[in-house]
């Protein structure tokens, strides 16, 4: 990826962000009048999800911290030149990536090209849940079909806990990904581009690191029943 | 065997399309298909609801990450720095 990253606007974001787009004129200009209070705001807003980002590159949230300060000496160095063609959020945030990349090594790096490699087609829900073929009109139809979660299962803390153990551990290229969609609740363009990945392979992806969560969070949430 | 037209889904297949289906990337053709097995299939109606559960689980799992004050101070003597 080049440096500095262009602030080129991707062609799918374009919808409905005139207000977004007043808002970030505003918020730019105070950053290069050296506003202090909306810098802080903003370094507050993002701080989290920084800090979460850039551990999918790194290994410790010290290392993170330090990725997220470069990337916003990275940032305002480039404030002067950003011409608001993409969002400010999407800005930063390839920034850090950029950050983060260089950080994390070989291994962060090449990430993108070994991401579809992990695991060859293990199936994603167990075969024996599905009827055979000694059933020929009905095969390939549930056998054990899921059973709805109660929404007291689905409130408790702990039930999200599963979430987040599960999500930890899934390879690399699945954990990003649902990271980045579905924990950070990023748009499948953001993510792409963050990760340098087609919107296909993030499809893949996304696909298995959901079916697993999924999976993981029936097998928990059944054996805590009985 | 044969079959007519549109061909109806199993379960497994819709179980393999569900994140082409809700990133709307299926064509029209397969969206109706997978939408027309709903309409019957209980399990997999069970099965969509749950990975929107798990969807949703996911992004109630953030661990709350934040600056140390440290790191927090840094970053504004920076930005005070850059202004002169």
């Amino acid at each position: 990826m080049l440096w500095p990253p262009s602030d080129r606007r991707s062609t799918v974001d374009s919808t409905a962000d005139a207000q977004l787009h007043e808002e970030e004129a505003g918020l730019l200009a105070s950053l290069r009048a050296g506003d202090e209070k909306v810098f802080l705001s903003l370094v507050r807003r993002h701080q989290t999800s920084m800090i979460r980002v850039a551990l999918l590159y790194v290994p410790t949230k010290a290392v993170a911290e330090e990725v997220v300060q470069e990337a916003w000496v990275g940032v305002l160095q480039g404030l002067e030149k950003f011409e608001g063609r993409s969002s400010l959020k999407s800005w930063i945030f390839r920034i850090l990536t950029n950050c983060a990349m260089s950080r994390g090594g070989r291994e962060a790096r090449s990430k993108p090209f070994s991401a579809l490699a992990e695991e060859p087609g293990e199936p994603l829900v167990d075969p024996s849940r599905f009827r055979g073929p000694e059933s020929p009109h009905w095969e390939g139809h549930w056998a054990a079909p899921p059973q709805r979660w109660t929404d007291d299962q689905l409130a408790a803390h702990q039930t999200a806990q599963i979430a987040r153990r599960a999500i930890e551990e899934l390879p690399r290229g699945q954990r990003d990904v649902i990271t980045l969609r579905d924990v950070e609740g990023w748009s499948s363009d953001e993510t792409c581009e963050a990760l340098g990945l087609t919107e296909a392979n993030q499809r893949v992806l996304l696909h298995r690191a959901r079916a697993k969560v999924r999976a993981v969070l029936e097998q928990q949430l059944k054996a805590e029943k009985r | 065997m044969t079959r007519t037209a549109p061909i109806e889904l199993t379960c497994v297949e819709l179980v393999a399309l569900v994140t082409e289906y809700l990133e709307e990337a299926l064509t029209p053709a397969e969206r109706e298909r997978f939408e027309h097995h709903l309409v019957y299939c209980v399990g997999c109606i069970e099965y969509l609801q749950q990975i929107r559960d798990a969807m949703k689980l996911a992004g109630a799992a953030k661990p709350a990450e934040v600056l140390t004050q440290e790191a927090e101070d840094k970053l504004l003597s920076m930005f005070r720095g850059l202004k002169k």
